[in-house]
């Protein structure tokens, strides 16, 4: 093995005549080359001279190193990532192979933050440039949008230095009527403090969404304040007289949980509520459900029953179901019933974000825009303290805390755009591009579990925020049939769910169509025919303005340059 | 035969009728010979139901105290409820739709009577036949020929008097090969490809029985298909146990000693009674509300509806490949050669050739491939997956044709030139038309009836300027590339166009084509002025 250094990168790792196999790509030939193993990525550069191509991988992408046993070419390595994508990697030398595996499984489990890509790589960004990437998006512009605050929702300060519940955010809106002792009695009687507060506020009816985490209640506990909490929510809302309780967890697990001093609300201490399980199930189901669907995506070629078996056995799309399911039950209360739902699961930072953001999806067409969306995920999953780090493995830790729960969100969005494909301004590529960047740790904005860990590392004065970054290129990500004027578009989205209505995420869990020779997609066709359009509308303008004598030479100009992209067949040349 | 005495209740007041995605609404019901009417009767609302009897196939009548209502399950998946007051008043309805419905003189059906007014029965019937083809083809002329052996179907009764067949072979040498196939069904040309000058023929099983009887002028005639080539493939569209079998029952197939220039492919294809019971368990599982997740997905599974579309598919692929990609004649055909054998001729076509795939290149090859080569449509069509009548030669071949045509739609969203629209509504016209088109089995029987000179031709009317537009695909970039479909598990999905078209969401996808077409047609207007 040699060892070299390049101008840009470290200490550099090279092993050459390596193979690659882009397994998920459906590539059938493996490519020869040189592999380079730097201090952030894996990168490998095809020998042929014309193409020199390139394949870099992430380390934190990297979910596990496996090494089958040496074959008489070499030894073998497969590389399983978390976006899904899978490489094999033939190595001459098995000393060089073993050489690459123990620096390659340490590389991709760091231990601690500072290792990370996004802290250990800084790129020449002025202090303003960074400052500015983190105000990109503002959580009190959200809030005020939907009309917060008011008469009925006001700005708390009791957790205004994270004392109350260290997992939540610093700014939180509550119940006009709920004092600071009534908050901070409540959080006493809630899992990890973590108390009733707002989600989402629909101003058509006036009804909401809070979120919370399971009561401390066991067989027969109650706390007064907690009562009136609930009660105060239900208050701010004139329209209705008692309140749904969401408990997304299926009931027996919730009920296993009274025996721990955990549970759910007794009807009968608290009044006017009603209590409604949804049955999502837990993060360990879902872990092990996923990695049944991802194995189903590798199948080779497997028959229609083998695929369909698996699909149900992996019971993967009757998960994604439970939680839109939970999405539909909390926007018809919210905007049919006019009634407030307050959300739980145990801790409050799963399910509960799951069926909250669906909500909000749902509810307001403004989550279903590019912007939108950024907002809600920084509401309802940055800020309400959903654990990224652990649950998406950013250092190596616990790995039964590790579950795609952010994934089963961004699937609900994706299964609510094949249903209404004029609905969202954004595409397939703009979901996978977020969910890339959950695991990737290339950006600052997913890195801890709460907003106070991101606070005590500093993260925005040492990192930056992805959502400019993916602002900037939303031309790849909008949808072209999205049209704000559309009924489909407009008001509350109502779902079929209907088990049909589910499909595998193919763009998701299997790359082979991307690297198939072009496929045809309608969207990037209509994309392409707008981009020109655009184009021939300025060209117009253009040609109004410019002085006679200069027309002819700058129509000519620019007429070539559209031949370049696709033309439909209605669009014959001037 | 007089339709009024099926009719002893006309007209009923007072009904309520609940469709999908309608709110219920009342009115007054009528019957007549070939129509089932419904009025609402609302001050100002004009809406109105006009369903063909031949449409409908089940009808169920459940009678409380002196009401009833009848649920009608129509063949375009449409399901209806009709609340009529009076027990007797719904029973007679019931009864008529029942007789009426499905009636079996194809001379008193209604595009016998159909005459709107912006067609003439003098207009020229159909866009396409063998004849036409030969004559665009002018690369055949030196090696095929056009035989009239078939003119007056006494050489095989399936096919149209017209056939492209060798040069070399004369209309006696047919005559005995006829008489060695299944049905008279001979080889005959249906594809010449252009690019490198290889042909698709199809046929039926050759009858060569327990005892391995062999036929000269087959050997000869297929000889003289690959004259001057290393090769050609045999596709079999059973399996080779299959075809075994059939000796049995004085069918068989190939043998490599006695066509020994020929490479035989077997590739097992669903047909018959076990395809339409397919249809009929994946038709039950899109009805099933109960909100299951595993219980749908093992009934789509349980259906195998999937798993025919991969094969049909993949099977059509092998063939365009050996064509294509291979540079070889192919024959092609299972055992009658009606059914599988042009589901995947005309598939492969679609796949290989660019004229295929524009709006009329496809209608004429329907109408070549499926109308003229004799596939029996009024036996394959008379019921859908409702029916309780007990099954005869009911199969949704055509369907299945259709709905793997949707999947190389999906895929290739630019290259076809027609919209999912058509597919839809060829789908319902095959099993109830106003038009002639898909009435009866063969060419014979549509000439004894004198369906060309008494009813209108479908084709014809899609290609109207004023249907034309919905037809075709606002996308459609032609391109000379074959496309070759995945068929990948994944790359497959359920034709939710067609298998769940009463439900909203079918609503939604087709206002997503509509945004399309209105987007294409803006930009145009913008590129124009």
């Amino acid at each position: 093995m040699s060892w070299c250094v390049l101008n840009h990168l470290s200490s550099l790792t090279c092993v050459e005549n390596v193979r690659l196999l882009d397994r998920s790509s459906g590539q059938r030939k493996a490519s020869t080359g040189t592999l380079y193993l730097s201090a952030t990525h894996t990168i490998f550069v095809e020998n042929n001279p014309e193409t020199r191509k390139e394949t870099w991988v992430l380390h934190s992408m990297v979910n596990s190193v496996e090494r089958p046993p040496t074959i008489p070419a070499g030894s073998q390595l497969i590389l399983h990532c978390k976006d899904f994508r899978v490489y094999q990697i033939l190595i001459p030398q098995e000393r060089d192979c073993l050489d690459v595996h123990t620096s390659l499984v340490r590389l991709s489990r760091p231990g601690k933050y500072s290792e990370l890509y996004c802290l250990s790589f800084n790129p020449n960004v002025n202090k303003e440039d960074r400052e500015e990437s983190w105000n990109f998006i503002d959580l009190m512009t959200d809030y005020k949008r939907m009309g917060v605050p008011n008469n009925l929702w006001v700005a708390t300060a009791a957790n205004s230095e994270y004392r109350v519940c260290d997992t939540y955010p610093s700014e939180l809106f509550v119940p006009k009527s709920a004092t600071p002792a009534i908050i901070v009695g409540s959080s006493r009687f809630r899992s990890r403090g973590r108390f009733p507060a707002l989600s989402y506020f629909h101003q058509d009816t006036l009804a909401a969404v809070c979120r919370c985490s399971q009561p401390l209640s066991g067989f027969s506990g109650r706390c007064q304040e907690d009562e009136m909490m609930l009660q105060a929510v239900m208050k701010s809302n004139p329209g209705s007289d008692f309140i749904y309780v969401v408990d997304t967890r299926p009931k027996l697990n919730a009920m296993a949980n009274r025996a721990a001093g955990k549970g759910y609300e007794n009807e009968d201490h608290y009044t006017n509520i009603k209590l409604q399980f949804i049955g999502i199930e837990n993060i360990h189901v879902m872990r092990s459900s996923q990695q049944k669907i991802i194995d189903v995506g590798e199948m080779r070629s497997p028959s229609m029953t083998d695929f369909l078996w698996g699909l149900e056995n992996s019971g993967w799309l009757k998960h994604i179901k439970a939680i839109l399911d939970a999405g539909v039950f909390i926007a018809r209360a919210v905007a049919d019933e006019g009634v407030s739902v307050l959300v739980h699961c145990s801790d409050g930072w799963d399910r509960t974000a799951q069926a909250c953001s669906v909500a909000s999806i749902l509810l307001n067409p403004f989550y279903r825009t590019i912007k939108g969306l950024m907002v809600l995920i920084e509401r309802d999953w940055v800020s309400f303290g959903h654990k990224f780090s652990h649950r998406y493995a950013h250092l190596d830790g616990d790995p039964k805390e590790v579950s795609p729960v952010i994934d089963q969100f961004l699937e609900c969005v994706w299964q609510l755009s094949e249903q209404f494909p004029c609905a969202f301004e954004f595409n397939e590529r703009f979901l996978v591009a977020i969910h890339t960047h959950v695991y990737s740790c290339h950006f600052g904005t997913f890195l801890g579990n709460c907003q106070k860990e991101r606070r005590d590392m500093r993260l925005r004065e040492r990192s930056h925020s992805v959502w400019p970054q993916l602002w900037k290129d939303r031309a790849e990500y909008t949808n072209p049939l999205y049209k704000a004027e559309l009924s489909q578009t407009q008001g509350v989205l109502r779902p079929n769910t209907t088990p049909y209505c589910f499909k595998m995420w193919k763009g998701l869990y299997n790359h082979m169509e991307k690297s198939t020779p072009p496929r045809q997609s309608p969207a990037d066709f209509l994309s392409a025919v707008r981009e020109e359009s655009q184009q021939l509308e300025e060209e117009l303008t253009n040609h109004q303005e410019v002085p006679p004598g200069g027309t002819a030479h700058h129509h000519l100009g620019s007429r070539q340059g559209i031949q370049h992209t696709k033309t439909p067949p209605v669009m014959t040349p001037l | 035969m007089e339709f009024s005495e099926h009719i002893k209740t006309a007209n009923v007041e007072d009904v309520v009728l609940r469709q999908p995605l309608h709110p219920p609404s009342r009115g007054t019901l009528c019957i007549t010979g070939h129509h089932l009417l419904f009025s609402d009767r609302e001050e100002g609302s004009s809406r109105q139901l006009l369903l063909l009897l031949r449409n409908i196939d089940a009808v169920e009548k459940r009678i409380s105290g002196s009401s009833g209502t009848i649920t009608i399950k129509c063949k375009d998946m449409r399901v209806l409820h009709l609340d009529i007051p009076g027990m007797e008043q719904c029973l007679n309805i019931a009864h008529s739709i029942e007789t009426l419905s499905c009636l079996d003189g194809v001379a008193a059906m209604y595009p016998f009577f159909y005459r709107p007014s912006d067609l003439s029965l003098q207009n020229q019937w159909g866009l396409s036949s063998t004849e036409k083809y030969y004559s665009q083809m002018k690369e055949l002329h030196n090696r095929w020929r056009l035989s009239s052996v078939n003119r007056d179907y006494s050489v095989c009764p399936s096919y149209p008097p017209a056939v492209i067949i060798p040069q070399n072979t004369d209309d006696d040498m047919l005559k005995k090969v006829a008489k060695f196939r299944q049905g008279g069904r001979f080889p005959a040309l249906c594809y010449y490809h252009r690019k490198n000058g290889m042909v698709i023929l199809r046929s039926s099983q050759p009858l060569t029985g327990a005892n391995r009887k062999r036929c000269r002028e087959d050997e000869h005639l297929l000889q003289a298909v690959i004259d001057g080539s290393d090769k050609g493939y045999i596709i079999d569209t059973r399996s080779s146990q299959q075809a075994q079998q059939a000796r049995m029952t004085g069918g068989g197939f190939e043998s490599k000693s006695s066509y020994s220039h020929w490479k035989r492919l077997h590739r097992q294809m669903e047909r018959g009674k076990a395809l339409q019971e397919s249809l009929i368990k994946l038709v039950e599982a899109c009805g099933d509300e109960s909100h299951n997740m595993d219980r749908w997905l093992s009934k789509l599974e349980n259906s195998k509806w999937l798993s025919h579309v991969q094969t049909a598919l993949s099977t059509a692929g092998l063939l365009a490949e050996c064509v294509e990609r291979d540079g070889h004649s192919v024959l092609v055909h299972g055992s009658e050669g009606t059914d599988s054998t042009l589901l995947i001729s005309t598939l492969a076509q679609l796949i290989m050739d660019p004229c295929c795939r524009t709006l009329e290149g496809f209608l004429a090859l329907l109408e070549r491939e499926w109308v003229q080569a004799g596939h029996p449509f009024q036996q394959r069509c008379a019921h859908f997956a409702y029916s309780h009548a007990r099954l005869q030669q009911e199969s949704p071949v055509f369907l299945l044709m259709l709905d793997c045509v949707w999947q190389l739609w999906r895929q290739f969203p630019l290259a076809l030139g027609f919209s999912e629209a058509l597919l839809l509504r060829l789908a319902t016209e095959a099993y109830a038309s106003d038009y002639g088109t898909f009435l009866c089995n063969s060419h014979q029987e549509r000439c004894a009836l004198g369906v060309t000179e008494n009813t209108h031709c479908l084709f014809q009317a899609l290609l109207r300027p004023t249907e034309r537009d919905y037809y075709s695909n606002p996308l459609y970039e032609p391109t000379e590339l074959a496309i070759w479909p995945s068929v990948h598990p994944q790359s497959l999905q359920l034709w939710r166009g067609f298998f769940l078209r009463w439900t909203q969401q079918a609503r939604q996808l087709e206002e997503a084509q509509e945004e399309i077409r209105n987007m294409v047609i803006e930009w145009g207007k913008m590129a124009l002025s």
